[in-house]
């Protein structure tokens, strides 16, 4: 009798492996709606949830494919600047040379794929390690997407392409939040389903012993780089419908709230817990907290200090509880 | 024994996790100038007990007396203070640092307000001469042999002045002249009125070096000997509270047939040269040599783990010559490697997980690895092969025996043709380490071509049809069972 029900536990805990360390920020995200709830009465309604949801997409996407390099042990700073170099290139294909969307965005999305190849290649062929390979890349980057224009921004997308983030669908979902939950659905079954999804644990969580056990821990992490940029592009072709333009400027910094997302989600810097599951309730928090913090009129520079007080705060509950 | 009074006096030390006790009120005395063998199977409690007496564990009850006067380390630089020094099972050395920095870490001889550099390098020199050692104190840690790292902790706790010194495992990684060597310290500690604990699974050394054995079991101690000079299967018996039958199981006979064959093998870094043998289907081949033979890098190699510069390895008949692990995990050759917990498993994974990531294609369908699937497989090698434990736990809970026992299951079930097992019992207790040398016979049985690398003798003579023995990266010779004993290994190894 015991033993079929330590088992049945056993069971469950697997199922909800994805999960495990994202209890917590769980119970955070509850608490912290709980209380915007009854701190703003204009909070608890749809209209504001699709809002929230309308703002997070560009972070949303981008911290699913930082949640994957951070799961293989690895951080990837470049992904602003390849969401700015991805803009860039969809509006000087489609504006200026005139190329339609339907070849400019998988371009674009192309581009993007590149920047993660060679920061993978010279990750794993070169032995640069993840921080300095990305930080040159995320230099490049941005050099790149500013020489395109000489800095200036590009207007003049057909017109369809900005009603893709404004009109919703059904009264509901814009393209964009259709896309990130895509994102999000796709990346969740395929790291806690696919073969490939459940190798990058391995690697997080000691690469030679993956290596040993016959996993191609290069080739892995060449495209984990590769999808989080490719995710760092596609997030740019949302930003550029949200704002039906496009400036070489944009994304800065955007690294950082990925990071924070994902660490706040639960998964360790040092790579091998966590997952994709934490990082969209890291997400929801970052979003609903500045949407909060909007709602009752609190400054943006506060709300800055306040979200790094969120950051400090997830990742000792985090540590505080392992060690219990 | 001795008419002084002790250096550390335990009576009644327990302690508990939660509802578990892992310490039922031990009493001990250490005198000075005597070698103390703390004896026991792994999770007997002996390494709760050291910790406890070098102030890495507080106890929850019991008292401890340290030169008379009440002792109760509150933490292990306390304990340091006091003049307890402890040499733990795990390198805890900086690899980036020199030796030097390494030895006084913490404690920097001071002049004038700085690091006093000189006089770290000069004691430290002297300190690693004690041990006999002839390296630069201004050499990085990092690429010395284990055997050396070793020696650098201990001299680490020499120069620390210390009353006590407790040595755990001290010996698992070193050779025998470096083992020699070590013992040699020991006696001129032991001179100077050193209280020594030694803890170690190498029961031919306690005979050797220990002046009283002590032997603990489930958290309590359970015999004490007067002399070192006891019969092994008599401490054993007492280890596992059971009479043994025997210590190795009966060898299969090989079959006809040659299942794997190296020639003329050489690493890129003459780690190992010109190595020519072959394995018959169904035999247990045992590589033996000193530490630094260039054992492990050849089967690192003849497993795809490492880079090979000349030669190649055939497959029945066939050249298979990995260029990585995929390559020869594909072809059914598979390493459980020496180092479990860097190597082997990832700690902080659960069982299932560590056993799914070799096998990963078999659970998968499709691509799609349902958890399900997944637990059922990891449960079903947990039952075949004896793991104790769940899938859900993490490996890092495990006692070593039954971590060997995950890497083992993970290669097991893919049905290889030839398993090689690098230093397959180190750090394991008696009790568990039988059951692995059950596994390696059933595997010769169903007519596996099992390669053994093994620095203890003893146990590469228990479980071989033929030996080779490797000295400086060369092959010295390779002998029947009916030829191989502990001299004509020992000659081979040290030509």
């Amino acid at each position: 009798m015991l033993a079929t029900a330590t088992e049945r536990q056993g069971f469950a805990g697997g199922m909800f492996a994805s999960m495990r360390g994202a209890t917590g920020p769980l119970i955070g995200l509850i608490v912290l709606c709980l209380f915007l709830t009854f701190a703003s009465d204009k909070f608890l309604s749809i209209r504001n949830f699709l809002n929230v949801l309308d703002q997070i997409t560009v972070l949303g996407i981008m911290a699913v494919g930082m949640t994957m390099v951070i799961l293989i042990g690895g951080i990837d700073l470049a992904v602003g600047s390849v969401m700015a170099l991805a803009m860039m290139v969809l509006g000087y294909l489609n504006v200026v040379a005139g190329v339609p969307m339907w070849i400019a965005i998988p371009l674009a999305l192309l581009v993007a794929s590149l920047n993660g190849l060679i920061a993978g290649l010279l990750i794993t062929r070169f032995n640069v390690p993840a921080f300095i390979a990305t930080l040159a890349m995320m230099s490049i980057a941005r050099g790149l997407a500013n020489m395109i224009t000489d800095g200036q921004q590009i207007i003049g997308f057909p017109a369809w392409f900005n009603t893709m983030a404004i009109v919703r669908f059904g009264g509901f979902l814009t393209l964009t939040v259709a896309v990130m939950l895509v994102v999000f659905a796709v990346g969740l079954l395929y790291q806690r389903y696919r073969h490939g999804g459940r190798v990058l644990y391995a690697i997080g969580g000691n690469a030679e012993v993956a290596r040993l056990a016959g996993i191609n821990v290069q080739r892995a992490t060449v495209l984990v780089y590769v999808v989080c940029s490719f995710l760092a592009g596609l997030s740019g072709m949302v930003l550029a419908a949200r704002l039906d333009s496009v400036q070489p400027s944009s994304g800065v910094s955007y690294e950082l709230d990925a990071i924070a997302a994902v660490v706040i989600g639960g998964t360790s810097l040092s790579g091998g817990t966590g997952g994709i599951g934490g990082t969209i309730i890291g997400v929801l928090i970052i979003g609903i907290l500045r949407n909060g913090l909007n709602l009752l009129s609190v400054s943006p520079f506060m709300q800055q200090v306040i979200i790094g007080g969120v950051i400090v705060l997830a990742v000792t509950a985090e540590t505080y509880r392992k060690r219990k | 024994m001795t008419t002084q009074s002790p250096i550390l006096s335990l009576r009644g030390i327990q302690k508990s996790y939660g509802p578990i006790r892992v310490l039922h009120g031990v009493d001990l005395d250490i005198y000075p100038g005597e070698v103390v063998a703390l004896l026991g199977e792994n999770g007997a409690g002996k390494s709760t007990l050291s910790n406890i007496i070098s102030g890495t564990v507080q106890p929850s009850a019991g008292e401890m007396t340290w030169l008379g006067a009440a002792y109760a380390p509150a933490n292990p630089r306390a304990a340091m203070d006091d003049g307890v020094g402890m040499i733990h099972q795990e390198l805890k050395l900086l690899p980036k640092l020199s030796i030097a920095e390494n030895v006084f870490v913490g404690r920097y001889p001071m002049k004038a307000g700085r690091v006093d550099r000189r006089a770290m390098g000069e004691r430290a020199r002297s300190g690693l001469k004690r041990l006999g050692l002839e390296i630069s104190p201004d050499r990085l840690v990092e690429g010395l042999s284990t055997g050396k790292q070793q020696l650098i902790e201990i001299a680490r706790a020499l120069t620390l002045n210390a009353r006590l010194l407790i040595l755990d495992e001290p010996t698992a990684a070193l050779g025998g002249e470096e083992t020699q060597l070590l013992f040699q310290q020991i006696e001129r500690l032991k001179a100077d009125g050193v209280g020594i604990i030694y803890i170690s699974h190498r029961l031919e050394e306690i005979r050797q070096i220990a002046d009283r054995v002590v032997v603990m079991r489930d958290g309590a101690k359970v015999q004490e000997f007067d002399s070192g000079d006891v019969p092994i299967r008599t401490i054993v018996e007492a280890m596992v509270g059971r009479s043994l039958e025997r210590m190795f199981p009966a060898l299969p006979t090989p079959r006809e047939g040659v299942t794997l064959e190296v020639r003329d093998l050489t690493s890129p870094t003459k780690a190992f040269r010109n190595i020519s043998f072959s394995v018959r289907k169904g035999e247990v081949f045992g590589i033996a040599g000193l530490m630094g033979a260039g054992r492990t890098e050849l089967v690192r190699a003849i497993t795809g783990a490492d880079p090979i510069s000349a030669g190649e390895i055939l497959l029945y008949g066939k050249a298979v010559t990995p260029r990585s692990p995929i390559d020869a995990i594909r072809n059914g050759m598979v390493l459980v490697p020496e180092d479990r917990k860097l190597q082997g498993v990832v700690l902080n994974h659960s069982i299932a997980e560590n056993i799914g990531y070799a096998n990963l294609g078999a659970i998968a369908r499709n691509g799609w690895v349902s958890s399900r699937r997944l637990q059922q497989f990891a449960d079903e090698c947990i039952r075949k092969f004896g793991v104790k434990g769940r899938g859900h736990q993490n490996a890092g809970e495990l006692s070593g025996g039954n971590q060997q026992k995950v890497v083992l299951a993970k290669w097991l079930a893919r049905k290889p043709q030839v398993v090689v097992l690098d230093e397959p019992t180190r750090g394991i207790d008696v009790g568990a380490r039988s059951s692995i040398y059950d596994l390696i016979m059933d595997l010769a049985r169903q007519g596996v071509a099992v390669i053994v690398v093994s620095s203890d003798l003893e146990e590469v003579l228990g479980v071989s049809n033929r030996i080779m023995v490797m000295a400086q990266g060369r092959q010295t010779g390779i002998l029947d069972r009916e030829d191989a004993n502990d001299v004509s290994v020992m000659e081979l190894a040290t030509i």
